[in-house]
């Protein structure tokens, strides 16, 4: 029981963390019909940003984390106008392949001004554990957990609350539609990614100091987001969360009974459960348009 | 006419012959290297390159094999064992490299070996500790570093003032860390400690909290931990935020300690490692000089302290090659295979010879590298107590 308790903790906050992940590779895959196969690189490049401002730039740590979101944002803007916006045309594949090239150059680029070697992120958080009762968690997971909370619900009230969460939900739904109404689509494709873009680097950014900052640390990343994406359903930014959640805690329990060897054979084989069962997605409405 | 220019050909050709041993521009000595240089374990794949380097430049200073410098081939295997093989058939059949180096992790290892046996080519193992390597009878393999078992043998001796009474164990799922596993197990079984749980992480896993919370339920004292020294600080800051509270040991070499005080802190507290190379005290080393002269080398080029631990196994398995080419009087993959049962040589380990490891008629060979025990106190490395007081 006692370990059943820590278990599901350990799982909990581990999902908070792949939502974050898979939220914003489902809100541009869902409103762009891009494949972001670069997402894990925006999880990199948060990791890295927040290093630079903290152990080189010397700020605060909130600062850090902001910083990293703004660099997300900005090369996701700028990776949307240079390389997306002219292929907007183009089929899924195009673009795919497309972001499979900027993978490649994000993470090399990465080796390159990093190194292979695994940079350690500093974080003001007391080491010592909380303890409450049979279960103990870092103060730095709890903020995490918290501030990934917040970055949910912040994305949420953004898509269904404001106006350009409006404009970006009425190109999501019809597009042609939406450019008639007088929404301007280019500019919420580039909104739209760099928001995912910015969510993946916030990702890293609170993420880096409690794992490792290293060069290839966002293949295993964007992996688990498309897993969430699966489970979640397409676009679906509730489905993203509640997906997230689930793939953690399955994979918490799984590695904890099951067998640690197979860890991650739990998720994928929910994956295929989900694909065979309920192709939309787990949290998919019915009849959905889009 | 044509008798005109007969004197002069052969002038030159005499010239020539005579100019070859000063070094008449003679093409270098290829020695091939595969490292993991990027992905998840690549800090050591990059300290392996640099010691690799080290090496070569001090045979080079020296004059070179023969006459003939010695130039790496360095091919980047990922950390993945498909591109291990890739990397050695690229080496082997493009670059025509007559030895190889490599390949850190015993799994990229193991990859690239049939096409060690298929083309003929030997290749002198830095790093990997799995005893299949040796075992599977592939007469190309010739192994510095110690396979588990023998890892676990120069343990035993320890086990009773390390106070070891009920392990558990976490390692990497791969040939490697399950072959650990299985070795440790056993020596601890013989010596009548109880084994408990035995888990297993993914190389590039980051969360390890599952395996740490089913591992605090077993109520041992000992936690054996086998993987690269990025999983290993990882698994000491998740089990200090779970309040594991067990004696940690890590096995194979690849602990970084010095990285671990940096990287980890207080986490890495009172935790021994198993290492082949102690670059705090050198003059401990079987060779003080030589180890001396390599820590200095290497604090000159501005390499990072804590890759010493893994840079020696480079400048080792480099030199060992280069023996075997100087014994070998050609740098021909087969004749170097041959001169590798016959070198015998001081490394910053210590001494390095092959003995016949594996079924017989297809021998693998094996050294016996020195073994040494760490422990990390006040953020500081030192001696263990049962091996300072001595």
């Amino acid at each position: 029981m006692e370990q059943l308790l820590q278990h599901l903790v350990n799982g909990l906050v581990l999902g908070g963390t792949y939502a974050l992940l898979g939220i914003g590779l489902t809100l541009i895959f869902g409103l762009m019909n891009v494949v972001n196969f670069a997402h894990g690189e925006f999880y990199t490049l948060g990791a890295y940003a927040a290093f630079a401002a903290l152990a080189l730039g010397g700020v605060d740590f909130v600062v850090a984390v902001l910083a990293a979101i703004g660099a997300g944002a900005l090369l996701g803007a700028l990776c949307e106008r240079v390389l997306l916006r002219p292929l907007r045309a183009e089929s899924i594949d195009t673009t795919m392949l497309v972001m499979i090239g900027v993978w490649i150059a994000m993470q090399n680029g990465e080796l390159l001004v990093w190194g292979g070697v695994a940079k350690s992120i500093p974080h003001p958080f007391p080491t010592a554990p909380l303890v409450l009762g049979p279960v103990s968690i870092a103060p730095l997971r709890v903020f995490v957990l918290v501030l990934a909370a917040g970055l949910i619900a912040a994305s949420y009230l953004l898509i269904h609350r404001t106006k350009l969460g409006r404009a970006m939900r009425a190109t999501f739904q019809d597009r042609d539609t939406a450019a008639l109404m007088g929404v301007r689509i280019s500019r919420i494709h580039t909104a739209t990614f760099a928001f995912g873009s910015a969510l993946a680097a916030a990702a890293g950014a609170l993420l880096g100091p409690v794992f490792l900052a290293y060069p290839s640390m966002g293949d295993l990343a964007a992996l688990k987001a498309f897993c969430v994406v699966i489970l979640g359903g397409l676009g679906n930014l509730p489905g993203a969360t509640l997906g997230g959640l689930l793939l953690g805690i399955a994979e918490e329990l799984g590695a904890g009974y099951v067998s640690s060897g197979y860890r991650d054979a739990v998720g994928f084989v929910i994956i295929i459960l989900v694909l065979l069962l309920r192709p939309s997605g787990l949290f998919a409405r019915e009849e959905r348009i889009g | 006419m044509l008798n005109r220019w007969v004197p002069v050909v052969l002038v030159v050709l005499l010239a020539g012959a005579l100019l070859t041993p000063a070094g008449f521009a003679q093409a270098p000595v290829k020695i091939g290297v595969i490292q993991p240089l990027s992905g998840p374990v690549a800090a050591s794949g990059n300290y392996v390159r640099m010691g690799a380097e080290i090496a070569r430049d001090w045979i080079n200073a020296r004059g070179g094999i023969g006459g003939r410098k010695v130039e790496l081939v360095i091919e980047d295997n990922k950390s993945d064992p498909k591109e291990a093989a890739s990397a050695a058939e690229k080496l082997i059949v493009r670059d025509r490299v007559p030895a190889i180096m490599g390949a850190w992790g015993s799994s990229m290892t193991l990859a690239a070996m049939p096409k060690l046996e298929e083309y003929g080519v030997p290749m002198v193992v830095e790093t990997s500790s799995a005893a299949s390597i040796t075992k599977r009878g592939n007469p190309w393999i010739f192994r510095i570093s110690p396979p588990s078992e023998m890892e676990a043998l120069g343990l035993e001796r320890y086990v009773a003032k390390l106070g070891v009474k009920r392990a558990d164990f976490l390692a990497v799922n791969t040939d490697w860390g399950r072959g650990a596993v299985g070795a440790f197990g056993d020596m601890l079984k013989k010596k009548g400690a109880a084994v408990g749980a035995a888990e297993f992480m993914d190389q590039a896993a980051t969360d390890m909290n599952a395996q740490i919370t089913k591992i605090k339920a077993t109520g041992g004292d000992t936690l054996f931990l086998t993987t690269a020294v990025e999983q290993i600080t990882l698994v000491m800051k998740q089990a200090q935020e779970q309040r594991l509270g067990r004696k940690i040991i890590t096995t194979g070499g690849s602990s970084s300690p010095t990285q671990l005080i940096k990287q980890a802190g207080a986490a890495a507290e009172g935790s021994y490692h198993i290492l082949f190379f102690m670059p705090w005290f050198p003059e401990a080393m079987p060779d003080g000089k030589l180890a001396k002269a390599f820590v200095d080398e290497w604090n000159k080029r501005g390499h990072p302290f804590e890759g010493l631990t893994e840079g020696f196994r480079g400048h080792d398995g480099i030199a060992t090659i280069a023996e075997a080419i100087k014994a070998a009087r050609k740098d021909e993959p087969k004749a170097i295979r041959d001169a590798l049962w016959k070198v015998s040589l001081m490394g910053v380990n210590g001494p390095i010879r092959f003995e016949k490891d594996g079924p017989a008629g297809k021998e693998s060979g094996q050294s016996k590298p020195s073994i040494f025990v760490v422990q990390i106190k006040d953020g500081k490395v030192a001696l263990p107590d049962f091996l300072a007081q001595k």
